[in-house]
Order: C-alpha cells, then structure tokens, then sequence
C-alpha cells in the first residue's frame, strides 16, 4: 500500500516533538529551572542554539520540556474524552430512537453550546490553575466529540446484516457493541483522536498563556509565548521558536489525521 | 443503417485487461442488449463509449458514430456529445437523481446546459418530457423532490433526463434491476415506446436473459470481458451456439432435484399479527400518521418443508421476518415456534431452533473476523461445545467450502462463497427451520443456481423447513412447495407453488405473474439438457 506525502510529513513532524518530549526526562542541553542573569536575551547561537530569555534559561531546553507539557496534557485530555465519550456514542446509537439516546445527545449538544475556552477558563479559575484542571477542563468538551463521532458511525453500522446476524445469535446490544461495533468503527476515532490532539495542545497553550496551564517554574509553550510578548522588539526569537513549535505539532497532528483517515476509512481505500 | 459501429475496443486498468476486442453494431431505430454476468465488461463498455472509463484506465479501438471516432474525441468534445447525442440511465433511480433540487430543475437544467432552451423554455419543455415518460402535470408538478417519488417514477424522471434532448442512442444499464416486477414491466414499456416512436437506438445492458428476450432486436452475450456470441434475438437464443450461453440458459431456467418430505407438525404459526409503525409528525396538532406494515397475517411453517413468501418492496415482508427472528415485537398476534410463543424475549434454545441467511453477502459478516469465529458466532445460543472447530470444518464441508477455509478473511471470498458462508453460520446450531430472505437475489444466475441445488441438498440431508422470502419469482418457483402471495401488509393468496402459478386466483398474484419477464417457451426448448453443463 502507498503512505500518502500528507502521513509521512505529519508523522515526521509528530516523531521529532514526541523525540524532543522523550530525550528531555533524560537530557536537556541546559537545566531548565536554572538561571543565569549574564547571559540573558542572548540570540540564537553557538553556545544556546535557540538562544536565552529573559532570565538566562536556554530557549531550547524549554521549548523540550514544554512539549513534555503539551504531549501529557494533551494525551490525557483526549484520552478522557475517548473514555467517556466512545461508550457515550455507543449506548445511544445501541438504544437508537429512544429516550436514552435523546437524553445522551442532547446533552452532548448542551457541552457543545458552551464556548469551550470560556468554560475550560472558568474551571482552571474557580478551582485554581494547574496542569491537572486544565487536563479536566479540554477533557470535558472532548467527550461530546467522540460520542457523536461514534454514534453517528455506530448507527450506520447497525443496519448491516452482520449486526442482524449476531442479534438472531442471541447477542445483546453490549456484547454487539464491543464485538462487532467498536472494532470497526476504530480507525475512525483514532482518527479523531490525532485530530483532538492536536486542538488539545492548542488549548493547552491557550490556557497557559492566561496563566491558567502548567505553573512556574514547569515551562510551557504557551507561557514561553505571553512571556516573550513584552519583549517582542527587544528578543523576537522568544516569541518565534515557541509559536513555530506550537503550529509545527498541530499542523503535523493534522497531517498524520488526514493521512491516516486516507489510508484506514475503507471508502477512500476502495476509491484509489 | 448503423448508428453506431464498435471496433476492437479494449481497455486496461493497470495493466489488467477489463476489455478484449469487443466489437458490435447498433442500428438506428433498434435495441441491441448486452447481456452477461457481473465482472463481465457490459458497464465497462458504455462507459468506455460515454468517454467515462475509470482515471488511469487504457483505452484503445474504435467507437464510430455519425463518422466520428468516440474514443479519440478530446474530452470537451466528449461533454457536447454526453446528453445531446448519447443520453444514459442507470441501475439505481434513488441516487441517480440530485436530492435537493426539484425534478423540474433537473430536467430542465440538461436542455439549458446544452443551451437547447432558454431558461424561461426549458420548463415547458422539462414538463413536456415528463408527461412523455409517463409524469403528467396534475399529479408529478415539477416542484416535487426526488424523495417524494416512488423507485418507478424516479427512473422515469432519469429516463426524462436522458431523452431530453432526443438523443440518437440511449444508454440504459441495468435501469430495472431495483425495481419490482410490476414496475418494471411498466419502465420496460416505456423504454420500448420510445425507441419505437422517437426513432431512437437503445443500448441495454442487463445480466436478466428475460428482459431481453422480451425487449431486443438483437444480443450479444459478454464474458470476462470478451462478446462470445452475438446476433438477432431470436435466433440466438435458440441456437445457443456458445458453450458460455449455453451455461448461462441452463443457469437461468434451472430447476433444483428436489425431494421434498413435509410432515404435518407445525414447527412455525404465526397468528393474526399486526405491526403498525408511527412516522414522524407532520404538523404539531395533527395525530402522527402511521403506516401499518403487518395487517393480520396468519401462516404455517410445517416440518421439512419449503414454504416462499413473495411480495414487492414495501409489502411489509421484511417486517414480518423481523417478528418471526425475534428482532421485532408484533403489537398484537402471535407467534408460535416448536409449540411455545417466541418473540424478542424468546430463549436462547428457541432461538437456536431458526436461523436465518440474509440477502447482501458483503454486508453480512463482520470484516475483521475470521470464517471459523463468524460460523461459530451462533453457538452464543447453545454455549460452544468443546468440538466446536471439528463443527465449523464439517458445516464448511457441507456447503462445498473446505475445512482450511476457516482461517481466511471473508474478502478472500467471492459472493456466492460468502452466501455458502453465511449458510453454514445458519446450520451451525443445528435449526430445524432456516429463514432464507432474499438469500440469492445479489447472485448471478450461474452461482445462484448452484446456491439453489445445495439448499435443495442440505434440505434433503438435514430435514429443514424453509421459510423462502424472496421478489424473484422464478426462485420461488424452484424451491418451494407453497407459497404465500403479500401486498401490502397482508397474504392475498395462498396454496401450492405450482397451483398458484398456473392458476392464479387473486388478481394481484395474476399480475405479478403476468409482469414478469419470460423468454418464450419455445426459445429454450432443450435448455435444460445443458443443466449438466453446470456441474
């Protein structure tokens, strides 16, 4: 089978940021936490490649550690919304048409309505800003997400033979819905998934850059970005690296999503 | 005079050939069928005319019509040419026609493309063509919507589409092959009129002997890719010079050797059942309109036999197979298998007792399991015995598939193999009544046939009762001892197969009976000796 130019680009670039995020729990060219008021705003160079913010700290280094950051929060919040949202989706479609599945959607259409960021702010203020709320906070508006995406694939799913045939079997709409329905609707929330992930990070460096995310002194790229923003004039690359980081993972992420939907949704696959 | 005059045309994808040298007239004024089974290059060969053969596709021959060359046109040429001198209708009328826009619109927009009207002229026009096909004003206005049209008439509004600009040749593959047969003699009808009346040429393409029997000037008979035999109707059909035709009639009228052992015990009675479905409401004051799809049928299913339940779409069969699976609650009625009422609480050991296969061999198996995990699926009924993969080898072996078979994918097999699939996850548990609905409809007629000669065996072998639902006529006639005829909701007719064919009582059963195709007798005779052919 041919990988499309479009994976293999998303991939590339979703290896180098999961590799930076990898190497940094065992090296980092500078310690991160560690300052050196002589050497700040230094430009990128020989000695720090990325160059030193205001307190001295190397550029690089943090930008390795942040990515640590996003990946965590990121992966867990999307993780969380795959959790409650995919049996979400697969109990609505399995009591399609009834009670139960108005009460799941519409529910999902409530969280919906809710401006995300507004609410994910409101969280991470009332109940103070940590990594953790703000992981809670993405977590929540990811789950409607995932149930629609797995009703509506579900449902589709449910008026095939093969469904009918497990049910004359004697299955009941659980057992049809682990055996037969998520197997085969799988590559589409992995799909999804790399999607969330994605906009996972970009919330997460929203929420930092309010001051919401990761607290001082963990570094993070969106801090890394509201920090650098006084000092645009004096030392642009503070700004630069961090905002190259943050679209260079969401563009890969999203790269890697429409490569693999090319590859695993059997419709494309017929087509080719 | 020929119209159109097809030389050698061949075509490639990827280096595998579809096509080999197909070469064939169609005169002005005549219908030519091509006819053959799936895979054999008919579509392929209107769509290579129509300048549409798939990207990547190698095209070489000759395609003349009016001293042009088809297949040498460039494509904006080709675009002038679709639709002005070639119109084309195909097999599915519910997503040929665009769901948004009105059928006036649709219409109307082929003459206005081709700037054969104003726009002010076109729906004049568009409403002339529609009455022409058979949609006259008062009750077809050109504001409706493809969904509120029945199958039948939205091939009439594709057909008004081809014929708009009075094409010289009409392309039509497979146009009633989803159509029942009382629509389907009607959309025949209409066909034929049109190139009667209009002068126009009709390429029709069909895998049915019997549509073209009724229909064409002249045949030719398509396999893997290559004509094997063509010539006038008549004539073809009763020479059958080529072996490969030969097949193909023997397939198509053949009659399973069956021996039937009906005992009296009842194993299935259905009693007085009704369903009724509510639709969604149209107006917030107004009681939601409801459609009742079982209107108090009663029926017997008796040990050992083979009992078919015949009706067009929408008849409510469907519905009624779901109550009897157990997939469905009946609202009033009821059911009774083996003696003890069954319903969609029934217990696992009633439900072990029928099984069902379905129509769509690719829809029917989960594509990520294995043959042996989808047989064996059943056993969730009965708890799985501790031979249950010496059980899968030998349901493997009685629908003609081998043992090792129960490792492969189901992709690895080809429909009618599917269709032996599904048939041995139906036996695994040992039923004593198998639910057959439309179980050989999306066959060709040389694999259905073969599907048709195991039911026979295995009924003989196992003493199964079927209960046989099918549109298809002619299936029914071979494979059942009685039959039930169902319109709308309810059984009309009833008795033995062979009483109701020949003599039907009710009108409906008459005119299903009258509408579907027949080659005439007379054309086949010695058809059946070729049955061995099969084997």
């Amino acid at each position: 089978m041919r990988v499309p130019l479009t994976l293999m680009l998303g991939a590339g670039l979703t290896a180098v940021f999961a590799a930076a995020a990898l190497i940094s729990f065992l090296w980092t060219p500078f310690d991160v936490t560690q300052m050196a008021i002589a050497f700040r705003l230094l430009p990128p160079g020989g000695v720090h490649w990325l160059g030193t913010d205001h307190f001295g700290r190397d550029v690089l280094s943090m930008l390795m550690v942040g990515a640590r950051t996003s990946i965590a929060v990121a992966i867990v919040a999307v993780g969380m919304g795959m959790v409650l949202g995919v049996p979400l989706g697969l109990l609505a479609a399995a009591a399609r048409g009834s009670l139960l599945d108005e009460v799941i959607m519409r529910g999902n259409d409530l969280v919906f309505a809710f401006p995300a960021l507004v609410i994910a702010i409101l969280i991470t203020a009332v109940f103070g800003p940590s990594a953790l709320n703000a992981i809670i906070a993405i977590g929540i508006f990811n789950t409607p997400v995932f149930a629609r995406v797995t009703r509506g694939a579900a449902l589709s799913l449910w008026t095939l033979d093969y469904i009918r045939a497990a049910r004359v079997a004697g299955k009941g709409p659980a057992q049809i819905s682990v055996e037969h329905i998520l197997p085969n609707i799988a590559n589409l929330l992995i799909v999804q998934g790399t999607i969330q992930f994605s906009l996972g990070i970009l919330a997460e460096a929203a929420l930092s850059y309010v001051g919401l995310g990761a607290q001082p002194p963990t570094p993070s790229w969106g801090r890394m970005l509201a920090e650098a923003q006084t000092m645009i004039a004096l030392a642009p690359h503070l700004a630069i690296f961090p905002g190259l980081a943050i679209v260079l993972t969401v563009l890969g992420l999203n790269l890697m999503g429409d490569g693999l939907r090319d590859i695993l949704d059997p419709r494309l696959r017929r087509a080719r | 005079m020929t119209l159109i005059s097809v030389r050698d045309l061949s075509l490639a994808i990827a280096g595998t050939p579809i096509l080999d040298r197909v070469s064939f007239d169609v005169q002005a004024g005549q219908i030519f069928g091509l006819v053959g089974e799936s895979g054999s290059g008919k579509s392929m060969t209107a769509l290579a005319l129509m300048g549409l053969a798939p990207h990547g596709a190698t095209v070489s021959g000759h395609a003349r019509m009016n001293g042009t060359d088809l297949l040498s046109l460039p494509e904006d040429r080709l675009t002038r040419i679709r639709g002005a001198e070639i119109g084309m209708i195909f097999q599915e009328p519910m997503t040929a026609l665009n769901p948004v826009q009105t059928i006036g619109d649709q219409v109307a927009e082929t003459l206005v493309i081709h700037a054969a009207a104003t726009r002010a002229d076109a729906r004049t026009q568009a409403r002339a063509r529609l009455d022409r096909v058979g949609l006259s004003g008062d009750r077809f206005p050109l504001s409706l919507y493809p969904h509120e049209l029945s199958g039948g008439q939205r091939q009439r509004v594709c057909i008004a589409m081809a014929v708009a600009l009075r094409p010289k040749l009409l392309i039509a593959d497979e146009p009633t092959t989803a159509l029942d047969v009382t629509t389907q003699a009607q959309i025949l009808d209409l066909l034929r009129d049109l190139v009667r009346d209009d002068g126009m040429s009709l390429l029709l393409i069909t895998h049915d002997l019997a549509v073209v029997a009724g229909l064409a000037d002249r045949v030719a008979v398509m396999q893997a890719g290559r004509i094997v035999e063509q010539g006038p109707t008549e004539a073809l059909f009763r020479t059958r010079a080529h072996p490969y035709t030969r097949r193909l009639f023997a397939a198509s009228s053949h009659q399973p050797a069956r021996h039937t052992q009906t005992q009296d015990t009842p194993l299935l009675t259905v009693t007085k059942a009704h369903r009724t479905y509510t639709l969604p409401r149209h107006s917030l004051f107004a009681p939601a309109p409801t459609v009742r799809a079982v209107r108090g049928v009663s029926l017997t299913l008796r040990a050992g036999e083979s009992l078919g339940l015949v009706g067009e779409s929408g008849c409510g069969k469907s519905t009624l197979t779901h109550a009897i699976l157990g997939l469905e609650a009946l609202q009033s009625g009821e059911i009774r298998l083996f003696g003890r009422p069954a319903g969609p609480g029934m217990s696992n050991d009633l439900r072990a007792g029928i099984q069902v296969v379905f129509q769509d061999p690719y829809g029917s198996f989960n594509p990520r399991w294995r043959v042996e995990k989808l047989i064996a699926e059943p056993f969730h009924l009965t708890g799985r015995p501790a031979d249950w993969r010496a059980r899968v080898a030998t349901a493997l072996t009685d629908v003609g598939l081998t043992p090792a078979d129960a490792q492969k994918y189901p992709h690895e097999f080809s429909g009618g193999q599917r269709q032996r699939i599904a048939i041995a996850r139906a036996l695994i548990t040992k039923p004593k009544i198998l639910v057959l609905d439309e179980a050989v409809s999306a066959l060709d007629v040389s694999v259905r046939a073969r599907i048709l000669d195991l039911l026979a065996d295995l009924q003989a072998q196992y003493g199964l009762a079927y209960l046989f639902i099918s549109h298809d006529l002619h299936v029914v006639r071979a494979i059942t001892d009685r039959v039930l005829v169902m319109k709308a909701g309810q059984i009309v007719e009833e008795g033995p197969t062979t009483r109701v064919f020949t003599a039907p009582q009710h009108p409906y059963t008459a005119e299903l009976i009258a509408a579907t195709p027949v080659i005439p007798p007379d054309w086949t005779e010695g058809a059946d000796d070729d049955s061995r052919a099969l084997v």
